[in-house]
C-alpha cells in the first residue's frame, strides 16, 4: 500500500505538443492518501481511464511524474509497479479453472502453493465464487466472469494500489450494490488505496470518502460527497452530481441581489470586484427551491410539467422562458398552473466564468 | 367440420435444388461409385465385380506407398506451416504502415495460380538456369530434384512452405487482432510472461482460426496434385508419386476406371475421416485441457 502522487501530468496521445486541445489530460496534481478510497468521475472521454492506465503504468505521461511513496515510478513498467486493475469487462483466461485465474497473479509472482491455496480460497468465498472454483472460467456468465477479473486484482494483498476502471457496467443492477459493499468492506479490512472510475455518480458517491471531478481533461473538484453536493466549485459539477442536476440560470449581480430574467433575488452574501464582461450564473439545486401558492411569497413562475418520481415530485416550472426545475416532496394547495418560487438563500451560489465565487458576508 | 385443404404443390418449390445437388453431385458420384464395383474391358461393356478392386487395393503396395507419402507430406506440411504462421503472426506489425506492407507480401503467393507455382519453382530449382538451382550448384551443394528424391522432396515442400504459409499468417494475424487490449493489460498487471501471454491468451483465442487453418493445409496438402506434377512429375521414380498423382496416372494413364474409382472413394472417404477427427480433436482441447487443474 502506497500513497500515489501526481507531480504536474499532462498527457497527449499525439505526443509532446504546444497546442493546448492535442492533450487528453491538461495539467493535474494530486496526492492519493495511502489507504483512502477515491472515486473518479467524469462523463465519457474526459480523461479518467488515461489518468488510471498513467497511475498503472500501461501509459507513460507526455509531462510530469508519478511517485508511489516517494519513489518515482513514472517510467517503471506496468509489472514490476505492484499495482492492481480490474477493467470495464471481464477480462479472464479461458482455459484455466476459477482457481487458475485467481492464483494466477500470484503464481507469476513466485507464491508456493500453501501460500496461495488458502488465499485463493478464502477471496473466493468472499465473492461468492466457491461453488464454481474447479470449472473452467469461459463457462461462467458475464456476472461471475467479471467477479473473477475483481477477485484477481484483489488476491494480492500488498499491492500499492487498486484501479478500477468501470468494473461493475457488466453486473445486473441488484448484484452491484452487492458487490459495491463487498468492496467497501474489504477496502476496511485491509486499507487498500483504491482508486474507483466511473461516470455513475451513485456508484462514486456510495464507494468513495472523496471523490475527484473530472472535466474535459482536468479536475474540477475534489471533496467529499456532501460537498460535492452542497457547493459544487463548478457548474459542470453542479450540473453532472444530482438527479436532476443543479439549477443554473445567467444573472446579473447587485450587490447582495442577484437579477434572472428581470426578477430581483436577494442572496446571502454580498459579491464584488466582478470582473466586467464575466459570465456571470446563478446556481440553485432543485432540492433547494420550493413553490408557493400564487397569492404566496416568492417571484412568480408557471408550472410547466410535474414528473412524479414516487419519493418527490420534480417540477419544472417556467421564469420568463427559462425552465427550472424545483423538487418537493408534495404539491399540496397549488391549483392551476401559476405558482411562486422561492430561493434557500443559504443555498444560491453564484458562478464567474464556470467558477464558484465564495463572496462575503453580508 | 372444417375441411383442410392440402395438396403437395409446394415439392415443386425444392424442385430445382433436387435438380442442382442431383447434377453437381450425387450423380457425379455415384458414377464413381458404379465403376468402383464393375470391370471394363473397352466397347462400353461392363462386368459385376463386386468389391474386388476394394480388396485389390488395401492388399496394393502401391496404393500402400502413395498414401504413406501422401501422410507424411501433409504432416510435415502441417508441423512447418502451422508453427511458421504463428511465428510470423506474431512477428506483424499491429499499426503503422508495416501493416499494408506486410498483408499485401503475405498475400501475394495465395494470388498465383497452381501450375505457375509449379513452374516458377521448376525453373527456380533447375540446376543448369534456375537460380536456386545453379546458385547451390556453384557452393558445392549436390541438389538434383529430378534425379535425388530428398532434393525433389526438399523443392516440394519448401514450395508448399512458399505457397501456403500466409493462409496460416493471415487467419493467425485475424484472430490475434481480435484479441482485446484490455487482455495484454490485465496480464502485464498480472505480472504474466511473454510465454504466458501466448500460452493463456493468444493461442486460446486464436484456436478457432487455427481449426480453420489446419483443416484448410491439411485437406489441400492431402489433395495436393500440380505442383509436384509441374515440377517432378511424381518423381524420381515414384518418389513424390503422391495419392492424387497416383489416381491420375491410373484413371487417365492406365485406363483403369475401376481400381481408379475404388481408390477414389477411399481417398475421399479418408480426407473425410481425418478432417473429422482433427475437428473433433481441436474442438475438445480448450474443453479438456485443465480439466480439475489448480490442484
Amino acid at each position: 500500500m502506497a500513497k500515489v502522487t501526481l507531480n504536474d501530468i499532462a498527457h497527449s496521445y499525439n505526443g509532446p505538443s504546444d497546442n493546448p486541445d492535442d492533450y487528453a489530460l491538461k495539467k493535474l496534481d494530486l496526492v492519493w492518501r495511502d489507504g483512502g478510497a477515491y472515486a473518479l468521475l467524469g462523463p465519457s472521454g474526459c480523461g479518467k481511464t488515461t489518468l488510471l492506465n498513467i497511475i498503472s503504468g500501461l501509459l507513460i505521461p507526455t509531462r510530469g511524474q508519478v511517485l508511489f511513496n516517494d519513489q518515482d515510478v513514472t517510467r517503471l513498467p506496468t509489472e514490476q509497479r505492484n499495482i492492481a486493475q480490474i477493467f470495464q469487462f471481464p477480462v479472464i483466461y479461458d482455459t484455466m479453472t476459477v482457481f487458475e485465474n485467481l492464483a494466477f497473479p500470484l503464481k507469476n509472482r513466485g507464491r508456493t502453493k500453501e501460500e496461495i491455496e488458502p488465499r485463493v480460497i478464502e477471496l473466493a468465498g468472499m465473492l461468492g465464487l466457491s461453488r464454481n472454483l474447479y470449472t473452467k472460467a469461459q463457462h461462467l456468465t458475464a456476472d461471475a466472469k467479471q467477479k473473477i477479473s475483481l477477485g484477481r486484482g484483489l488476491i494480492r494483498k500488498s499491492v500499492n494500489a487498486i484501479l478500477f476502471d468501470e468494473p461493475l457496467t457488466v453486473i445486473d443492477p441488484q448484484l452491484k450494490w452487492e458487490l459495491r459493499s463487498q468492496l467497501k468492506y474489504l477496502h476496511k479490512q485491509f486499507q487498500f488505496t483504491m482508486i474507483y472510475v466511473t461516470h455513475d455518480q451513485t456508484e462514486a458517491l456510495t464507494f468513495a470518502d472523496e471523490v475527484i471531478v473530472m472535466y474535459e481533461g482536468k479536475i474540477v473538484q475534489v471533496g467529499t460527497p456532501e460537498a460535492l453536493f452542497e457547493r459544487p466549485e463548478h457548474t459542470f459539477v453542479g450540473y453532472f452530481i444530482g438527479s436532476p442536476g443543479m439549477n443554473i440560470a445567467p444573472c446579473t449581480l447587485q450587490g447582495n441581489r442577484a437579477v434572472v430574467e428581470g426578477h430581483d433575488i436577494v442572496l446571502g452574501r454580498t459579491y464584488r470586484d466582478i470582473p466586467a464582461g464575466a459570465k456571470i450564473e446563478l446556481g440553485i439545486r432543485p432540492e433547494y427551491l420550493a413553490l408557493n401558492p400564487p397569492e404566496g411569497q416568492g417571484v412568480p413562475v408557471r408550472i410547466v410539467k410535474v414528473d412524479d418520481i414516487g419519493r418527490h415530485k420534480i417540477v419544472r416550472v417556467g421564469l420568463n422562458g427559462r425552465e427550472l426545475n424545483v423538487v418537493m416532496p408534495e404539491l399540496s394547495g397549488m391549483t392551476g398552473n401559476n405558482a411562486r418560487l422561492v430561493f434557500d438563500i443559504d443555498h444560491t451560489n453564484i458562478y464567474v466564468n464556470d467558477q464558484l465565487v465564495p463572496g462575503e458576508p453580508r | 367440420m372444417i375441411v383442410k385443404q392440402t395438396n403437395q404443390k409446394a415439392w415443386f418449390m425444392v424442385l430445382p435444388v433436387f435438380l442442382v445437388v442431383a447434377f453437381s453431385a450425387v450423380i457425379p458420384l455415384m458414377t464413381v461409385v458404379n465403376y468402383s464395383v464393375q470391370d471394363t474391358f473397352g466397347n462400353n461393356v461392363f462386368f459385376w465385380v463386386g468389391m474386388d478392386w476394394f480388396k485389390e487395393l488395401i492388399h496394393s503396395d502401391r496404393f500402400h506407398a502413395a498414401f504413406l507419402r501422401q501422410l507424411l507430406f501433409s504432416g510435415i506440411i502441417l508441423a512447418i506451416e502451422v508453427p511458421l504462421g504463428i511465428v510470423i503472426a506474431l512477428a506483424m506489425p499491429r499499426k503503422g504502415w508495416g501493416v499494408p506492407v506486410c498483408l499485401i507480401s503475405m498475400a501475394l503467393p495465395l494470388l498465383i495460380p497452381w501450375n505457375v507455382v509449379g513452374t516458377i519453382w521448376q525453373i527456380f530449382g533447375r540446376v543448369d538456369i534456375g537460380l536456386l538451382g545453379h546458385s547451390l550448384a556453384s557452393l558445392g551443394i549436390d541438389y538434383n530434384y529430378t534425379q535425388d528424391p530428398i532434393a525433389a522432396w526438399l523443392t516440394v515442400i519448401v514450395m508448399d512452405v512458399w505457397h501456403w504459409t500466409s493462409l496460416v499468417v493471415l487467419l493467425c494475424y485475424a484472430g490475434l487482432c481480435s484479441i482485446p487490449d484490455a487482455y495484454y493489460q490485465a496480464a502485464k498487471i498480472d505480472g504474466a510472461s511473454r510465454w504466458s501471454v501466448f500460452r493463456y491468451i493468444q493461442l486460446p483465442k486464436m484456436q478457432r482460426v487455427l481449426l480453420i487453418a489446419i483443416l484448410l493445409r491439411f485437406m489441400d496438402s492431402f489433395m495436393i496434385y500440380t505442383e509436384p506434377f509441374v515440377i517432378t512429375g511424381g518423381g524420381p521414380g515414384n518418389s513424390t508419386t503422391f495419392m492424387s498423382i497416383d489416381l491420375v496416372k491410373m484413371a487417365v494413364g492406365q485406363f483403369d476406371l475401376g481400381p481408379a474409382a475404388a481408390m477414389s472413394l477411399v481417398y475421399f472417404l479418408v480426407i473425410l475421416l481425418l478432417s473429422w477427427v482433427f475437428y473433433t480433436v481441436m474442438s475438445n482441447i480448450g474443453e479438456n485441457s485443465s480439466n480439475g487443474g489448480g490442484r
